[in-house]
């Protein structure tokens, strides 16, 4: 369990990173918290030949609120979107995944750009970002553009980021006040990633359900949006009726491999049941 | 590949040494400084045995390059004992409550349930359990270890009381 040979960079600005990574080409990687990354630069799936550390980049911190959005530095750890006052506020979801990703240890030093960028499907804010509508910023030698979480994942470990692009923050709408929202996630035990969780925000006007987004986490090579499944709530009571179509419409498009969580079908199962449970906690917090 | 500078202080000491950037910050304790008090219990950072404190974190110890401490403050359970060298109301309440039996994940749990009381004076056994999930027990059954939390949680406390 002995990582291969590297050579270590600790640039002092997000410029110097980005002329590291364009140096290094495919032998550069970043670090960020470094708990998706050394797990497997120890099993040797990951063996970079220059190691970038972002840890002194002081700018890529931080939780701001800017008119309706929120922007969140990549380098925020878990730890901090769990304790902020303004997300508990305006966006408590983001606590309730937060906590929800493996323990304390590693929610100190675990950050959100790592855990967006990582492409791991078994990461849990990628398909909390769908769910908000986030998207990432992200900043390369030839400027800087944001891509929609909804588009930034291709395959699983593909993204939308190019090599010598640095993830520098998540941007993300403000829901509207009153809104429902919930995280349900299957685990074994604390530490384990999803056998399926649920992602859901509802906006309900006068008892009817005006918006719903529901995405999904570790049932398929990347995190899903369903957006059919949350259509079919639009218009509606949020009835019996209406929540067995969405957890039927979310179970079509979940797409799980057989591991030692389970065989597909058991986690086509619970993808359902998570659905149905976020789509009631939401329902029971929304104002409507 | 050539070894790199990294400074630190470790247990109120300055350090000061050359390692490979790819030496973990465990191997860095135990085989550089000779704290042999953070263990490597799994290697793939899920038991929390290897766990210190760093700049006021808990952190996996495995799971982290020396080279990424760099001007870092760690404490590790050597530095635990009180000033006059007598044991601190965790490591008593460990003792007093037997929240240990082989003993292998203790430091872990003390570094762990020391930063949980920096943070949280008075946290309540639920709290304790869930502050305390990254790290694993193969023998106590934990509940002499939330006990123990415990004890240290109230003696601190009164002598706070105390001492106001
Ligand atoms: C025991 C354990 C349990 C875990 N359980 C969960 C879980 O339940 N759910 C979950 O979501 N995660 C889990 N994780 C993963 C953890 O949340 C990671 O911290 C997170 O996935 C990655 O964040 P990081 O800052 O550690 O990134 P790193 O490990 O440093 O980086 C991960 C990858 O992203 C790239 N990267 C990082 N930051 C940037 C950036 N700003 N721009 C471009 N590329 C970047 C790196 O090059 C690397 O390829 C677990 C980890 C452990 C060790
Ligand atoms: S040895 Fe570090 S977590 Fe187990
Ligand atoms: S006392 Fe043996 S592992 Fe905890």
């Amino acid at each position: 369990m002995i990582p291969g040979a590297f050579e270590y960079h600790r640039p002092a600005s997000v410029d110097e990173a980005i002329a590291l990574l364009s140096r290094h080409g495919d032998e550069g990687r970043v670090i960020a918290g470094g708990h998706s990354l050394v797990p497997m630069m120890k099993l040797r799936l990951a063996e970079p030949g220059h190691l970038i550390d972002l840890q002194g980049l002081d700018s890529l911190r931080g939780i701001q609120q800017a008119g309706r959005c929120i922007e969140i530095g990549a380098m925020t750890t878990q730890q901090e979107v769990a304790a902020s006052e303004l997300l508990a506020e305006v966006c408590p979801i983001l606590r309730e995944a937060a906590l929800l990703i493996a323990d304390p240890q590693v929610r100190y030093c675990g950050t959100l750009g790592g855990n967006v960028a990582n492409g791991d499907p078994g990461n849990d804010m990628p398909a909390v970002m769908q769910c908000l509508d986030a998207s990432f910023v992200l900043r390369g030698p030839k400027g800087e553009r944001e891509v929609p979480a909804r588009n930034f994942y291709e395959a699983a470990y593909f993204t939308a980021r190019a090599e010598d692009e640095l993830l520098t923050a998540v941007s993300l709408p403000i829901p509207p006040a009153g809104h429902g929202y919930a995280y349900e996630k299957l685990k074994r035990k604390v530490g384990d990633y999803a056998t399926a969780a649920a992602a859901v925000v509802l906006i309900m006007n006068g008892g009817t359900c005006e918006s719903a987004s529901i995405a999904l986490t570790n049932v398929g090579q990347t995190p899903l949006f369903a957006e059919a499944a949350g259509q079919t709530l639009v218009g509606t009571k949020v009835d019996e009726a209406a929540v067995a179509m969405a957890v039927e419409a979310a179970k079509g498009i979940a797409e799980p491999v057989a591991d030692m969580r389970g065989p597909e079908e058991y986690r086509t199962h619970v993808t359902g049941v998570m659905v149905r449970r976020a789509v009631e906690r939401a329902l029971a917090r929304a104002q409507a | 590949m050539s070894k790199i500078p990294v400074k630190m202080t470790v247990n109120g000491r300055a350090v000061d040494e050359l390692v490979e950037p790819r030496l973990l910050l465990v191997h860095f304790l135990r085989g550089k400084l000779n704290l042999t008090g953070p263990h490597v219990g799994c290697e793939t950072s899920h038991c929390g045995a290897c766990t210190v404190d760093l700049d006021g974190m808990s952190v996996k110890s495995c799971t982290v390059f020396a080279v990424q401490a760099e001007g870092a403050e760690i404490t590790t359970v050597e530095g635990m004992a009180n000033a006059d060298g007598s044991l601190s109301a965790l490591q008593e309440g460990f003792m007093q409550e037997h929240g240990l039996q082989c003993g292998y994940c203790t430091p872990g749990m003390i570094m762990r349930a020391h930063r949980l009381l920096q943070e949280n004076a008075n946290p309540s056994d639920e709290e304790i359990r869930w502050e305390l999930s990254g790290n694993l027990c193969r023998c106590t059954g934990y509940q002499n270890i939330v006990k123990a939390v415990r004890y240290a949680a109230d003696k601190l406390n009164a002598q706070r009381e105390a001492a106001e």
